[in-house]
């Protein structure tokens, strides 16, 4: 699944996306890489550094294909444990009562692929490679009903799309000519931080002809994010500094009273 | 999160809390509630900030006098047991995924209960002023059973003589408290010194106080090191907006009526209780939520 060109895709990242379209566009690296990849993409951008003020951002996935094709683009966050729960009405009020776990379930999923891109696979094929929200992978758990099992992971996916963390619609790709394409994918403010990876699929034929997988990084940076770090790192030490700074900023605040009173 | 809305919240509840005299806690949750902050991270930052008005409000108490440091210290005891069970108990509510309904019912009785009493309160102290009779004077301590219980210990600033036992379960209860709700528990600590104990007004907001710094302390090193639902940052926001609240909240609080301040405290107080409560019965648009394994940023 995965072709051996990450290294070096990564390596041509460094360039600005705007010269390395050029270049794709000028016949410049396709014609001697696409001889041998039927795909090649690539991304905007291998990192996403959250900082405090951090609004969500857009990422440019972009690439070409050797022979005429439909392209889809899957991107999963860090696999997450996620544990769904499910109010009843008690004595009047609304209460957790039923749970279930599934365990692996991607903290971040999207979906982009050219127009009528899944009118030919088969549901195996879209199932195998996740391709839309209902074909999500997940652990379920065992010994269950299998109709609470579906209520359950249904909601799953709802509260996730509802978060804007799972894509509801897939996005769309768009093909230059026969060979580029590109898509943008966006990151909301709430993305989960962890290693991410984007699969990029060639279909043709009611099948799945290539693929390729780009890692991509979301990480927090800052102060806020070694705030952060420290507190699920070293949470002692966290404790007896977060008393630190209230008992500073108490002292600080009785300084001002005092000036001020 | 938009930080000016949260600096803003600080002022807001600063004010209040200059205007009526009261720690702003019990208030400042729900607000932290109302703009999506999730319960048990609201609860451990606010726990955070406790600490540090404490601090500032026990200095100007302690310049003057009005600290009984003894007393101070037995409700201490009684409230650190009182926080570590909390947090304890906080940690076991969450894995069972009912630690948000504790909470909010906590938050739903208590301040239900404050606030009827508060309001019952002061309409009929205008009901007094109104009718012209001034106010009966209210004996130093009164004194009933709980007075009678064993291993009693002198306090020498509180004027009394009572059992430990007292204060220590005062103290425990406070100290679960706030543990679970993110108060200081000093709306439960003052009525609870007055009525309970017998302590003379003037020492008992210094006092209590005092053992909050501490209790308040130990809960946000817990909530910390237990649950990791502590944000220094949001904490410091929130201070930042107080303690600026607070000052204009003292002038603005000298212009006003002791029980018309009283009644309207008492009908804000019930209108967060009602609010929350409203949460807890009103059927959720989706009544299937989710939580998360630690360890992925949300």
């Amino acid at each position: 699944m995965a072709s051996g060109t990450d290294g070096s895709m990564i390596s041509i990242s460094r360039l600005s996306p705007l010269v390395l379209t050029t270049a794709i566009f000028l016949g410049i690296i396709a014609p001697r890489n696409a001889q041998a990849e039927p795909l090649i993409a690539d991304l905007s951008d291998h990192l996403v550094a959250i900082t405090t003020g951090f609004t969500g951002t857009e990422l440019l996935l972009f690439g070409s294909i050797e022979e005429d094709g439909d392209v889809i683009v899957v991107v999963h966050g860090p696999p997450t444990d996620v544990t769904v729960r499910r109010k009843e009405r008690i004595a009047g009020i609304w209460m957790n009562r039923d749970s279930m776990t599934f365990e692996e379930t991607p903290s971040f999923y999207h979906v982009a692929m050219t127009q009528g891109a899944t009118e030919g696979l088969p549901l195996p094929v879209l199932h195998r490679h996740q391709i839309g929200a209902q074909n999500i992978r997940m652990i379920a758990p065992q010994g269950e009903d299998p109709v609470e099992i579906e209520n359950f992971r249904s909601s799953l996916i709802r509260n996730q799309q509802a978060h804007g963390l799972y894509s509801a619609v897939p996005g769309t790709i768009q093909k230059r000519g026969q060979r580029l394409f590109r898509t943008s994918v966006y990151f909301p403010a709430n993305v989960p931080i962890g290693t991410y990876v984007i699969e990029t699929l060639l279909a043709r034929n009611g099948e799945i002809q290539s693929g390729q997988t780009t890692p991509l990084f979301v990480s927090k940076v800052g102060a806020g994010a070694q705030i952060f770090r420290i507190a699920n790192t070293f949470p002692a030490l966290h404790g007896i500094l977060a008393i630190i700074v209230a008992m500073a900023a108490g002292f600080a605040a009785n300084w001002v009273f005092r000036k001020l009173g | 999160m938009n930080i000016f809305l949260i600096l803003g919240m600080g002022v807001g509840v600063g004010v209040l809390s200059g205007i009526f005299g009261v720690g702003g806690g019990f208030l400042l949750t729900p607000l932290l509630f109302f703009i999506g902050v999730p319960s048990p991270v609201a609860v451990g930052t606010q726990a955070g900030q406790i600490v540090a008005t404490s601090v500032s409000g026990v200095m100007a108490h302690w310049r003057r006098g009005n600290v009984d440091f003894k007393m101070g210290t037995v409700l201490l005891i009684g409230g650190i047991v009182g926080s570590t069970f909390g947090v304890w108990l906080f940690a076991l509510l969450r894995t069972l995924g009912q630690i948000d309904l504790v909470i909010k019912l906590s938050y739903v009785i208590f301040l239900g209960v404050i606030g009827a009493l508060m309001l019952i309160e002061s309409i009929k102290a205008m009901m007094r002023t109104k009718s012209g009779k001034a106010g009966t004077g209210r004996k130093l301590h009164e004194h009933n059973w709980l007075h009678g219980l064993p291993f009693k210990m002198r306090f020498r600033r509180s004027q009394l003589y009572i059992s430990a036992f007292l204060p220590l379960a005062i103290g425990f209860l406070v100290g679960v408290l706030s543990a679970i709700m993110g108060v200081g528990g000093g709306f439960v600590m003052v009525p609870a010194m007055i009525y309970l104990l017998g302590m003379p007004t003037s020492v008992v907001v210094g006092t209590s106080l005092f053992q909050i710094i501490f209790v308040a302390a130990n809960a946000t090193f817990l909530q910390s090191y237990l649950n990791q639902t502590v944000d220094i940052v949001l904490a410091l926001l929130l201070l930042i907006g107080s303690v600026i609240g607070a000052q204009f909240g003292t002038r603005l609080g000298a212009k006003l009526r002791g029980e018309h301040l009283r009644g309207l405290l008492a009908a804000m107080v019930l209108a967060v209780g009602i609010k929350i409560m409203l949460d807890l019965i009103i059927p959720p648009s989706d009544i299937y939520s989710l939580s998360f394994s630690s360890g992925v940023g949300h």
